[in-house]
């Protein structure tokens, strides 16, 4: 009873947990002139965290069951930690531009991973929750961390409130099952289910926990906060939301169905079929009209979920192995854009505006042509790496006999093309309008990264895909 | 056993009445009164099971400080409830439509409900070992990941509150309390000659 927990499977949040008190007190007692150092500690910190995920142990289960580190946790979390490893470099120079530097940011980052990171090893309900909800409340508040703007604080609360209620649906979903089930276990469910079968309750359970995790990748129809959030929150906040917190989400996703529920995938097939055919098509008509770029990558984002939840729902290794696929490139876009977007900086201020960017061929040919292969990436055209990544849900989702699903699939990502191809007719084909300020260069670094692994992606889809499969093989050990 | 049963049914009856009037009262105030009923009664609920010390707590810290400050937050806010509920009436459609069907749904839950074998009642407490021993023996040793991470959480709350709400403006003066204790007798007092018949 005593026995002291193996901590070594748990060595990167416990690093991530102790690193993110340091850099408290150092910014408590060091005050606000502490920020660049804490910047650059706190990035340090990640890779760090990084490091000891891949060098550590390759797989393990500690303190008692509720937590698992395997293939997939190990590649999500990598994932997860360039993904907010990027929002902390792209955060300084706007920072700095715009006056509000806290030292509190970069640390909150740290702990918003941390919750990720837990998330994705989470082996009980408890466990889901408390991830979770780590990860939502350091969200809130990096949200509405620039109180002096009005959208800011909006989108703060608007975030906070809708993910409170979210959060309540989760919880309450986790006590039917865990009253239906007895355990809050994955693996007690699991061996609850293959016993009993699904009960009405356990399946209502289940579309509680689903709803709440929907919220979470912004599936429709719980989507309405994306939007109105991306657009007040501070531009590298964005950036951030729309990265790792989604691949978290989406691993999380992957581990709470596929996981305990894989002896009732048929029960929880449909509702994903729903979600994805919601969310792909709302992603491509909703973002036609959109004026204002961050809106529109928020609705972008909508989408790709919806296309992510196109492999889940096949419900195979197959499925499952694509998912990671495109989790991965939506990263790796996602970053590149808006290394792109926090580009648009004029002498006067930051500008939104789609139409700001009309002839940035002509004034920044590198940045245009660089966004032009993301903007063409996240079309799905080939050879990018975007279609590669919806080639592999799709063909994931023919294989488990969901036409349907892929049909619709291919036409809301012909639809959703349409949109990202406006913004590269308005770089290359209109007039020059005033000149956006030069790169900074993290951004260059970030943008030149992604465009790199954008175009060349034909390269290392070899081994990339090798380790999605790797990761994938996690939840069909017979397979 | 009879005795305990209506106890039961009295404690969750009450429970569930002071959990609509909170939603139903007009004056915010006495909904947070409410909200304190509910919690009292939720304690006798735990008291039932043998949960003594969980009983306690809910009425130790829900009742003596959360709902405290719930009610100091409801008076000093001055919220106007009965503005916010102009749009209600335009909501009640769609929102009893939502309402019906989620009960409709409950229901056939709870009509197909079976209990899994371990979930009956136990009792709570291991043998030979108060209420709190026992919880505190799972506490920190088999929920040690849960424990830490729900320390984290809180952590995140209370930066949360600080990074949103402490703003140092140059014009306020401080107290340094440092400064003024070190204060000496050779700081702080000057001695002057005054002459006589003249003041300072």
């Amino acid at each position: 009873m005593t026995m002291f927990p193996d901590l070594l499977p748990a060595l990167p949040e416990i690093l991530l947990a102790v690193g993110a008190l340091a850099l408290l007190m150092i910014g408590v007692f060091v005050g606000e002139k502490s920020t660049s150092l804490i910047n650059g500690l706190s990035i340090a910190l990640l890779v760090v965290a990084g490091i000891a995920v891949i060098a550590g142990p390759g797989g393990g289960v500690t303190f008692s069951d509720a937590f698992i580190l395997d293939p997939f946790a190990r590649f999500m979390k990598v994932l997860a930690l360039i993904g907010s490893a990027i929002a902390i470099v792209m955060s300084i120079g706007y920072a700095r531009a715009r006056k509000f530097e806290r030292f509190e940011y970069p640390v909150l980052i740290v702990i918003a991973t941390l919750g990720m990171l837990m998330m994705i090893s989470a082996n009980d309900l408890i466990a889901v929750y408390l991830g979770l909800e780590l990860q939502s409340l350091s969200l809130y508040v990096i949200a509405a961390i620039n109180r002096d703007s009005v959208r800011s604080t909006e989108a703060g609360l608007k975030y906070f409130v809708l993910g409170a209620l979210s959060s309540g649906m989760l919880l309450y979903g986790a006590s039917l099952v865990y009253g239906f089930t007895g355990t809050t276990t994955f693996a007690g469910i699991a061996s609850a289910l293959t016993a009993e079968g699904a009960s009405l309750g356990l399946v209502f359970g289940l579309v509680f926990l689903i709803a709440g995790l929907a919220f979470k990748i912004s599936a429709v129809p719980f989507h309405m906060w994306t939007p109105d959030v991306y657009e007040g929150a501070p531009t590298p906040v964005t950036a951030f939301f729309a990265a790792a917190p989604k691949v978290a989400a989406v691993a999380l996703f992957v581990r709470v169905v596929v996981g305990p529920f894989a002896p009732i995938t048929h029960d929880w097939q449909q509702i994903l079929s729903f979600l994805a055919i919601a969310s792909m098509v709302l992603g491509a008509f909703a973002a036609i009209g959109q004026r204002n770029i961050k809106r529109l990558m928020a609705y972008s984002s909508i989408g790709h979920m919806g296309y992510a939840l196109v492999g889940l729902a096949a419900g195979s290794e197959a499925g499952v192995q694509g998912v990671i696929l495109y989790v991965s490139i939506y990263l790796a876009m996602t970053v590149g854009a808006f290394a792109c977007i926090l580009s648009m900086r004029r002498r006067e201020g930051m500008t939104y505006e789609i139409n700001d960017l009309a002839g940035l061929a002509k004034t920044h040919p590198v940045m245009a042509f660089m966004f032009a292969a993301i903007l063409f990436s996240l079309a799905g055209i080939p050879p990018l790496a975007g279609f590669f990544a919806k080639f592999y849900v799709f063909l994931a989702a023919i294989e488990a006999e969901l036409y349907v699903l892929a049909v619709i699939g291919v036409v809301a990502s012909v639809i959703g093309a349409y949109y990202y191809l406006r913004i590269i007719k308005i770089m290359y084909f209109d007039d020059p309008a005033t000149s956006f300020e030069p790169m900074p260069t993290e951004l260059r670094v970030v943008l030149g990264v992604s465009g790199a692994f954008v175009l060349f992606f034909i390269i290392f889809a070899g081994p990339l895909g090798g380790a999605a499969g790797l990761a994938a093989q996690t939840f069909f050990p017979t397979g | 056993m009879v005795l305990s049963a209506i106890f039961f049914y009295l404690f969750s009856a009450v429970v569930i009445a002071s959990g609509v009037m909170v939603i139903g009262a007009r004056n915010p105030v006495h909904s947070v009164l409410f909200l304190i009923l509910a919690f009292v009664n939720a304690a006798g609920l735990f008291v039932l099971l043998g949960a003594e010390f969980l009983a306690m707590i809910l009425i130790v810290v829900y009742v003596g400080a959360v709902a405290v400050l719930f009610l100091f937050v409801v008076m000093m806010l001055d919220v106007d409830f009965v503005e916010l509920r102009q749009g209600f009436l335009n909501y009640l459609p769609v929102g009893g439509l939502i309402g019906i069907v989620l009960l409709a749904e409950l229901l056939l839950v709870v009509a197909g409900w079976t209990f899994a074998g371990d979930t009956m009642p136990t009792s709570p407490a291991p043998a030979g070992m108060s209420n709190t021993a026992a919880l505190g023996e799972i506490l920190y040793t088999k929920y040690i990941y849960f424990f830490q991470a729900a320390g984290m959480v809180l952590l995140v709350a209370m930066v949360g509150a600080i990074v949103l709400t402490l703003r140092h403006r140059e014009s306020v003066k401080r107290q340094s309390i440092a400064d003024q204790v070190a204060r000496t007798p050779a700081t702080a007092i000057e001695v002057r000659k005054v002459e006589s018949g003249k003041g300072i």
